[in-house]
Protein backbone atom coordinates (compact mmCIF):
# COMPACT_ATOMS: atom_id res chain seq x y z
CA UNK A 1 0.00 0.00 0.00
CA UNK A 2 1.16 3.43 -0.76
CA UNK A 3 2.63 5.29 2.27
CA UNK A 4 0.28 7.93 3.71
CA UNK A 5 0.77 11.59 4.07
CA UNK A 6 2.30 12.64 7.75
CA UNK A 7 0.92 15.35 10.30
CA UNK A 8 2.53 18.11 11.29
CA UNK A 9 1.88 20.47 14.19
CA UNK A 10 2.12 23.27 12.83
CA UNK A 11 3.82 25.87 15.41
CA UNK A 12 5.05 29.32 14.18
CA UNK A 13 8.69 27.90 14.19
CA UNK A 14 8.23 24.61 12.81
CA UNK A 15 6.21 26.30 10.03
CA UNK A 16 8.65 29.17 9.56
CA UNK A 17 11.41 26.47 9.46
CA UNK A 18 9.13 24.31 6.75
CA UNK A 19 8.63 27.29 4.66
CA UNK A 20 13.00 27.88 3.86
CA UNK A 21 13.56 24.46 4.02
CA UNK A 22 10.67 23.90 1.20
CA UNK A 23 11.79 27.03 -0.56
CA UNK A 24 15.12 24.97 -0.84
CA UNK A 25 14.44 21.58 -2.12
CA UNK A 26 11.94 22.66 -4.49
CA UNK A 27 14.32 24.84 -5.99
CA UNK A 28 17.24 22.22 -5.90
CA UNK A 29 15.10 19.82 -7.08
CA UNK A 30 14.13 21.66 -10.32
CA UNK A 31 18.11 22.63 -10.48
CA UNK A 32 18.83 19.27 -10.68
CA UNK A 33 16.37 18.19 -13.66
CA UNK A 34 18.98 19.49 -15.09
CA UNK A 35 21.63 17.00 -14.68
CA UNK A 36 22.85 15.90 -17.94
CA UNK A 37 20.56 18.13 -19.84
CA UNK A 38 22.34 21.82 -19.31
CA UNK A 39 23.94 23.63 -22.38
CA UNK A 40 27.36 22.93 -21.39
CA UNK A 41 29.14 20.75 -19.45
CA UNK A 42 30.47 23.78 -16.88
CA UNK A 43 26.55 24.65 -16.51
CA UNK A 44 25.51 20.57 -15.86
CA UNK A 45 28.35 21.11 -13.17
CA UNK A 46 27.26 24.59 -11.50
CA UNK A 47 23.51 24.37 -11.80
CA UNK A 48 24.13 20.44 -9.77
CA UNK A 49 26.21 21.92 -7.31
CA UNK A 50 23.86 25.02 -6.71
CA UNK A 51 21.09 22.13 -6.30
CA UNK A 52 23.52 19.99 -3.83
CA UNK A 53 23.91 23.25 -1.39
CA UNK A 54 20.01 24.22 -1.65
CA UNK A 55 19.31 20.34 -1.29
CA UNK A 56 21.90 20.54 2.22
CA UNK A 57 20.21 23.48 3.27
CA UNK A 58 16.86 22.17 2.82
CA UNK A 59 18.01 18.95 5.39
CA UNK A 60 19.72 20.63 7.60
CA UNK A 61 16.29 23.27 8.04
CA UNK A 62 14.04 19.93 8.13
CA UNK A 63 16.12 17.99 10.86
CA UNK A 64 15.98 21.31 12.71
CA UNK A 65 11.84 21.17 12.30
CA UNK A 66 11.57 17.92 13.60
CA UNK A 67 13.16 18.57 16.65
CA UNK A 68 10.97 21.55 17.23
CA UNK A 69 8.06 19.96 16.27
CA UNK A 70 9.50 16.35 18.56
CA UNK A 71 6.62 13.83 17.21
CA UNK A 72 8.77 11.86 15.58
CA UNK A 73 9.16 13.13 12.18
CA UNK A 74 12.30 13.45 10.11
CA UNK A 75 13.90 15.12 7.32
CA UNK A 76 12.87 12.48 5.08
CA UNK A 77 9.25 12.20 6.38
CA UNK A 78 8.93 15.93 5.42
CA UNK A 79 10.46 15.75 2.48
CA UNK A 80 8.93 12.24 1.01
CA UNK A 81 5.78 12.21 2.92
CA UNK A 82 3.70 15.43 2.34
CA UNK A 83 0.51 16.36 -0.20
CA UNK A 84 1.31 19.37 -2.20
CA UNK A 85 -0.91 21.61 0.21
CA UNK A 86 1.29 20.84 3.04
CA UNK A 87 4.10 22.07 1.23
CA UNK A 88 5.08 26.18 2.23
CA UNK A 89 7.56 26.72 -0.49
CA UNK A 90 7.68 29.73 -2.62
CA UNK A 91 6.04 29.88 -5.99
CA UNK A 92 9.16 30.74 -7.53
CA UNK A 93 10.91 27.63 -6.46
CA UNK A 94 8.67 25.28 -7.87
CA UNK A 95 8.01 27.13 -11.92
CA UNK A 96 9.15 25.32 -14.64
CA UNK A 97 12.55 24.97 -15.62
CA UNK A 98 11.90 26.44 -19.18
CA UNK A 99 14.28 27.49 -21.38
CA UNK A 100 18.14 27.94 -19.75
CA UNK A 101 17.40 31.96 -19.42
CA UNK A 102 13.81 30.95 -17.56
CA UNK A 103 16.14 28.83 -15.17
CA UNK A 104 18.64 31.48 -14.66
CA UNK A 105 16.08 34.49 -14.49
CA UNK A 106 14.33 32.46 -11.16
CA UNK A 107 17.67 31.51 -9.81
CA UNK A 108 18.88 35.10 -10.19
CA UNK A 109 15.12 36.29 -8.13
CA UNK A 110 16.06 34.04 -5.54
CA UNK A 111 19.44 34.06 -5.11
CA UNK A 112 19.36 37.96 -4.75
CA UNK A 113 16.93 37.36 -2.26
CA UNK A 114 18.79 34.49 -0.08
CA UNK A 115 22.35 35.89 -0.05
CA UNK A 116 20.28 39.16 1.87
CA UNK A 117 18.25 36.66 3.72
CA UNK A 118 20.60 34.49 5.17
CA UNK A 119 23.62 37.38 5.92
CA UNK A 120 20.57 39.21 8.01
CA UNK A 121 19.95 35.85 9.92
CA UNK A 122 23.32 35.07 11.02
CA UNK A 123 21.77 37.91 13.74
CA UNK A 124 19.03 35.67 14.33
CA UNK A 125 18.51 35.23 18.62
CA UNK A 126 17.70 31.04 17.42
CA UNK A 127 21.47 29.58 17.52
CA UNK A 128 20.32 26.92 14.98
CA UNK A 129 18.92 29.31 12.24
CA UNK A 130 21.50 31.69 13.29
CA UNK A 131 24.10 28.58 12.40
CA UNK A 132 22.40 27.36 9.34
CA UNK A 133 22.48 30.98 7.99
CA UNK A 134 26.07 31.55 8.53
CA UNK A 135 26.90 28.35 6.39
CA UNK A 136 24.15 29.39 3.72
CA UNK A 137 25.13 32.54 3.42
CA UNK A 138 28.31 31.97 1.68
CA UNK A 139 26.84 29.72 -0.35
CA UNK A 140 24.11 31.80 -2.11
CA UNK A 141 26.33 34.99 -2.69
CA UNK A 142 28.19 32.35 -4.77
CA UNK A 143 24.89 31.48 -6.27
CA UNK A 144 24.62 34.58 -6.80
CA UNK A 145 27.23 35.65 -8.66
CA UNK A 146 26.56 32.88 -10.95
CA UNK A 147 23.28 33.69 -12.09
CA UNK A 148 24.45 37.67 -12.34
CA UNK A 149 26.47 36.74 -14.85
CA UNK A 150 24.32 34.76 -16.97
CA UNK A 151 21.54 37.35 -16.92
CA UNK A 152 24.29 39.94 -17.95
CA UNK A 153 25.44 37.31 -20.81
CA UNK A 154 22.22 36.39 -21.91
CA UNK A 155 20.57 39.63 -22.15
CA UNK A 156 23.48 41.32 -23.52
CA UNK A 157 23.97 38.49 -25.56
CA UNK A 158 22.32 37.94 -28.96
CA UNK A 159 18.95 39.32 -30.20
CA UNK A 160 18.23 35.59 -29.74
CA UNK A 161 19.32 35.31 -25.58
CA UNK A 162 18.10 38.89 -25.16
CA UNK A 163 14.56 37.75 -26.34
CA UNK A 164 14.52 34.99 -24.29
CA UNK A 165 16.01 36.35 -20.97
CA UNK A 166 13.08 39.62 -20.77
CA UNK A 167 10.68 37.30 -21.54
CA UNK A 168 11.63 34.63 -18.52
CA UNK A 169 11.83 37.95 -16.39
CA UNK A 170 8.70 39.30 -17.72
CA UNK A 171 7.02 35.67 -16.87
CA UNK A 172 8.46 35.36 -13.32
CA UNK A 173 8.28 38.66 -12.12
CA UNK A 174 4.97 38.37 -10.44
CA UNK A 175 6.50 35.67 -8.32
CA UNK A 176 8.99 37.98 -6.42
CA UNK A 177 6.49 39.50 -4.20
CA UNK A 178 5.80 36.59 -2.36
CA UNK A 179 9.72 36.58 -1.14
CA UNK A 180 8.75 39.82 0.93
CA UNK A 181 5.31 38.68 2.47
CA UNK A 182 4.62 38.85 6.15
CA UNK A 183 2.02 36.73 7.72
CA UNK A 184 0.73 36.37 11.31
CA UNK A 185 2.62 33.38 11.81
CA UNK A 186 6.11 34.86 10.94
CA UNK A 187 5.42 38.53 12.48
CA UNK A 188 5.85 36.73 16.02
CA UNK A 189 9.13 35.85 15.05
CA UNK A 190 9.90 38.50 13.87
CA UNK A 191 9.04 40.83 16.98
CA UNK A 192 10.94 37.79 19.19
CA UNK A 193 14.35 38.48 16.83
CA UNK A 194 14.25 35.11 15.78
CA UNK A 195 13.24 35.97 11.98
CA UNK A 196 14.62 38.51 10.16
CA UNK A 197 11.63 41.24 8.72
CA UNK A 198 11.49 40.61 4.64
CA UNK A 199 10.47 43.96 3.95
CA UNK A 200 13.95 45.05 5.39
CA UNK A 201 15.69 43.73 2.44
CA UNK A 202 13.34 44.63 -0.07
CA UNK A 203 15.54 48.23 -0.83
CA UNK A 204 18.58 46.15 -1.09
CA UNK A 205 16.81 43.61 -2.98
CA UNK A 206 15.51 46.14 -5.74
CA UNK A 207 18.69 47.89 -5.79
CA UNK A 208 20.58 44.56 -7.20
CA UNK A 209 18.22 43.17 -9.29
CA UNK A 210 17.77 46.66 -10.97
CA UNK A 211 21.57 46.88 -11.07
CA UNK A 212 22.25 43.30 -12.84
CA UNK A 213 18.67 43.55 -15.33
CA UNK A 214 20.46 47.24 -16.30
CA UNK A 215 23.54 46.17 -17.13
CA UNK A 216 22.01 43.39 -19.02
CA UNK A 217 20.19 45.84 -21.24
CA UNK A 218 16.77 44.38 -19.87
CA UNK A 219 14.00 45.86 -18.31
CA UNK A 220 12.27 45.43 -14.93
CA UNK A 221 8.50 45.03 -15.58
CA UNK A 222 6.20 47.95 -14.90
CA UNK A 223 3.49 45.85 -13.11
CA UNK A 224 3.66 45.63 -9.10
CA UNK A 225 0.78 43.08 -9.39
CA UNK A 226 2.21 40.02 -7.16
CA UNK A 227 0.92 36.56 -7.10
CA UNK A 228 0.83 34.67 -3.28
CA UNK A 229 -0.39 31.49 -1.71
CA UNK A 230 2.97 29.03 -1.71
CA UNK A 231 3.14 30.08 2.02
CA UNK A 232 -0.25 28.69 2.54
CA UNK A 233 0.03 25.96 0.39
CA UNK A 234 -2.34 27.37 -2.47
CA UNK A 235 0.60 26.44 -4.99
CA UNK A 236 0.31 26.03 -9.19
CA UNK A 237 0.06 22.70 -11.02
CA UNK A 238 3.51 22.17 -11.18
CA UNK A 239 4.16 21.20 -7.72
CA UNK A 240 2.32 18.28 -7.61
CA UNK A 241 4.06 17.11 -10.93
CA UNK A 242 7.27 17.90 -8.86
CA UNK A 243 6.42 15.75 -5.86
CA UNK A 244 5.04 13.06 -7.86
CA UNK A 245 8.72 12.06 -9.45
CA UNK A 246 10.32 13.08 -6.06
CA UNK A 247 8.49 11.20 -4.14
CA UNK A 248 7.37 8.19 -5.75
CA UNK A 249 10.26 6.03 -4.59
CA UNK A 250 9.05 6.54 -0.90
CA UNK A 251 5.67 6.68 -1.48
CA UNK A 252 5.60 3.41 -3.46
CA UNK A 253 7.68 1.43 -1.11
CA UNK A 254 7.27 3.06 2.34
CA UNK A 255 10.72 3.07 3.94
CA UNK A 256 12.64 1.52 1.08
CA UNK A 257 16.20 2.15 2.37
CA UNK A 258 19.81 1.52 0.00
CA UNK B 1 41.58 -3.30 22.29
CA UNK B 2 40.73 -0.71 25.58
CA UNK B 3 41.86 -1.94 28.32
CA UNK B 4 40.84 -0.05 31.84
CA UNK B 5 44.12 0.60 32.52
CA UNK B 6 43.96 3.64 30.24
CA UNK B 7 42.81 6.77 31.65
CA UNK B 8 40.17 9.00 30.50
CA UNK B 9 42.29 11.41 29.15
CA UNK B 10 44.46 8.73 27.44
CA UNK B 11 41.33 7.16 25.87
CA UNK B 12 40.02 10.62 24.73
CA UNK B 13 43.38 10.86 22.98
CA UNK B 14 43.55 7.23 21.78
CA UNK B 15 40.39 7.86 20.27
CA UNK B 16 41.24 11.25 18.75
CA UNK B 17 44.00 9.82 16.75
CA UNK B 18 41.76 7.00 15.60
CA UNK B 19 39.05 9.63 14.57
CA UNK B 20 41.52 11.64 12.98
CA UNK B 21 43.18 9.41 10.79
CA UNK B 22 40.53 9.08 8.83
CA UNK B 23 40.44 10.97 5.11
CA UNK B 24 37.84 12.54 2.57
CA UNK B 25 36.61 10.00 0.36
CA UNK B 26 36.91 12.71 -2.62
CA UNK B 27 40.28 14.07 -1.75
CA UNK B 28 42.01 10.83 -0.30
CA UNK B 29 45.65 12.90 0.83
CA UNK B 30 43.54 14.77 3.77
CA UNK B 31 42.50 13.53 6.87
CA UNK B 32 39.58 15.07 8.47
CA UNK B 33 41.74 16.86 11.10
CA UNK B 34 43.53 18.45 7.96
CA UNK B 35 40.54 20.00 6.85
CA UNK B 36 39.52 20.93 9.94
CA UNK B 37 36.03 18.60 9.93
CA UNK B 38 36.96 16.89 12.98
CA UNK B 39 35.83 19.60 15.58
CA UNK B 40 35.74 17.83 18.69
CA UNK B 41 36.22 14.22 20.67
CA UNK B 42 34.56 13.40 24.27
CA UNK B 43 34.24 10.52 26.21
CA UNK B 44 31.11 10.30 28.50
CA UNK B 45 30.70 6.92 30.47
CA UNK B 46 33.12 5.22 28.10
CA UNK B 47 30.97 5.97 24.75
CA UNK B 48 33.09 8.31 22.57
CA UNK B 49 31.37 11.68 21.03
CA UNK B 50 32.71 12.60 17.85
CA UNK B 51 31.98 16.40 16.43
CA UNK B 52 32.27 17.03 12.68
CA UNK B 53 31.12 19.90 10.65
CA UNK B 54 30.29 19.83 7.32
CA UNK B 55 32.58 22.36 4.77
CA UNK B 56 29.45 23.08 2.08
CA UNK B 57 25.54 22.29 3.40
CA UNK B 58 25.44 19.76 0.62
CA UNK B 59 28.64 17.92 0.95
CA UNK B 60 27.42 14.09 0.38
CA UNK B 61 30.90 12.80 1.70
CA UNK B 62 29.80 13.83 5.10
CA UNK B 63 27.52 10.69 5.16
CA UNK B 64 30.71 8.87 4.44
CA UNK B 65 33.00 10.58 6.78
CA UNK B 66 30.38 9.98 9.45
CA UNK B 67 30.56 5.85 8.54
CA UNK B 68 34.05 5.69 8.17
CA UNK B 69 34.86 7.42 11.94
CA UNK B 70 32.35 4.85 13.40
CA UNK B 71 34.11 1.81 11.40
CA UNK B 72 37.93 3.28 12.38
CA UNK B 73 36.72 3.46 15.71
CA UNK B 74 34.66 0.34 16.35
CA UNK B 75 38.14 -1.45 14.75
CA UNK B 76 39.69 -0.08 17.75
CA UNK B 77 37.79 -1.84 19.75
CA UNK B 78 35.01 1.73 20.91
CA UNK B 79 32.15 0.47 21.29
CA UNK B 80 29.04 2.16 19.45
CA UNK B 81 30.44 5.71 19.03
CA UNK B 82 28.15 8.40 18.42
CA UNK B 83 29.13 10.89 15.44
CA UNK B 84 27.55 14.43 15.86
CA UNK B 85 27.40 17.18 13.52
CA UNK B 86 28.16 20.80 14.59
CA UNK B 87 26.75 23.57 12.26
CA UNK B 88 28.60 26.23 14.70
CA UNK B 89 31.01 28.66 13.69
CA UNK B 90 30.35 27.64 10.38
CA UNK B 91 33.84 25.19 8.43
CA UNK B 92 36.14 27.79 6.87
CA UNK B 93 39.42 26.99 4.68
CA UNK B 94 41.09 28.88 7.54
CA UNK B 95 41.12 25.84 9.22
CA UNK B 96 42.75 24.10 6.56
CA UNK B 97 46.00 22.85 8.23
CA UNK B 98 49.41 23.93 6.81
CA UNK B 99 50.46 20.45 6.42
CA UNK B 100 46.99 19.78 4.65
CA UNK B 101 47.92 22.26 1.80
CA UNK B 102 50.81 21.16 1.30
CA UNK B 103 49.27 17.68 0.60
CA UNK B 104 46.72 19.29 -1.21
CA UNK B 105 49.22 20.89 -3.70
CA UNK B 106 51.12 17.77 -4.26
CA UNK B 107 48.27 15.91 -5.09
CA UNK B 108 47.32 18.23 -8.08
CA UNK B 109 45.06 20.66 -5.91
CA UNK B 110 45.98 24.63 -5.67
CA UNK B 111 44.54 25.18 -1.58
CA UNK B 112 42.45 27.92 -0.67
CA UNK B 113 44.39 31.41 0.45
CA UNK B 114 44.96 31.59 4.19
CA UNK B 115 43.55 34.02 6.62
CA UNK B 116 40.88 35.46 3.83
CA UNK B 117 38.13 33.21 4.39
CA UNK B 118 35.97 36.70 3.84
CA UNK B 119 33.45 37.44 0.74
CA UNK B 120 36.10 39.36 -1.26
CA UNK B 121 37.94 36.35 -0.98
CA UNK B 122 35.95 34.07 -1.87
CA UNK B 123 35.05 36.37 -4.95
CA UNK B 124 38.74 38.64 -5.67
CA UNK B 125 40.93 35.35 -6.06
CA UNK B 126 43.62 37.33 -7.95
CA UNK B 127 45.92 34.80 -8.14
CA UNK B 128 45.75 31.15 -8.19
CA UNK B 129 49.69 29.38 -8.61
CA UNK B 130 49.24 26.32 -10.51
CA UNK B 131 50.08 23.06 -8.66
CA UNK B 132 52.01 21.69 -11.34
CA UNK B 133 54.15 24.08 -12.87
CA UNK B 134 53.69 27.05 -10.02
CA UNK B 135 53.23 29.64 -12.23
CA UNK B 136 50.61 32.42 -11.62
CA UNK B 137 49.35 32.34 -15.01
CA UNK B 138 46.36 31.21 -14.93
CA UNK B 139 42.51 31.72 -15.48
CA UNK B 140 39.37 30.53 -14.20
CA UNK B 141 37.74 27.92 -16.28
CA UNK B 142 34.14 27.00 -14.30
CA UNK B 143 33.04 28.62 -11.10
CA UNK B 144 31.31 24.95 -10.25
CA UNK B 145 34.07 22.00 -9.84
CA UNK B 146 34.13 18.55 -9.64
CA UNK B 147 32.51 18.71 -5.86
CA UNK B 148 31.49 21.40 -3.86
CA UNK B 149 34.16 22.77 -2.23
CA UNK B 150 36.41 23.29 -5.65
CA UNK B 151 36.70 25.43 -9.10
CA UNK B 152 37.88 24.38 -12.29
CA UNK B 153 40.88 26.37 -13.47
CA UNK B 154 43.62 26.30 -15.84
CA UNK B 155 47.42 27.10 -16.44
CA UNK B 156 48.27 29.37 -18.96
CA UNK B 157 51.84 27.98 -18.75
CA UNK B 158 51.80 24.22 -18.72
CA UNK B 159 48.35 24.49 -20.27
CA UNK B 160 47.14 21.58 -17.51
CA UNK B 161 43.72 21.78 -16.39
CA UNK B 162 43.47 21.84 -12.58
CA UNK B 163 41.41 21.91 -9.37
CA UNK B 164 41.17 24.64 -7.24
CA UNK B 165 39.94 24.21 -3.49
CA UNK B 166 37.86 27.53 -2.88
CA UNK B 167 37.95 29.64 -0.48
CA UNK B 168 35.08 29.35 1.72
Amino acid sequence: MAAASINISETPLVLYALRRADDALILGHRLSEWCGHAPALEEDMALANIALDLLGQARSLYSYAAEVEGKGNDEDKFAYLRDVRQYRNLLLAEQLNGDFARTLARQFFYSAFADLYWRAMMQSRNPTLAAIAAKSEKESAYHLRHSSEWIIRLGDGTDESHRRAQAAIDDLWAFTGEMFEVDEVERGLIDAAIAVDPAMLKAKWLKTVTGVVAEATLALPKSDWMQLGGRHGRHSEHLGHLLSELQSMQRTFPGATW
Amino acid sequence: MVTAALSEADLRQRAWDVASRVVDPEIPVLTIADLGVLRDVTLRDGQVEVAITPTYSGCPAMNMIALEIELALEREGFRKPKIRTVLSPAWTTDWMSEDGRRKLREYGIAPPPIGASSRRALFGVQAVACPQCGSEQTELLSEFGSTSCKALWRCKSCREPFDYFKCH
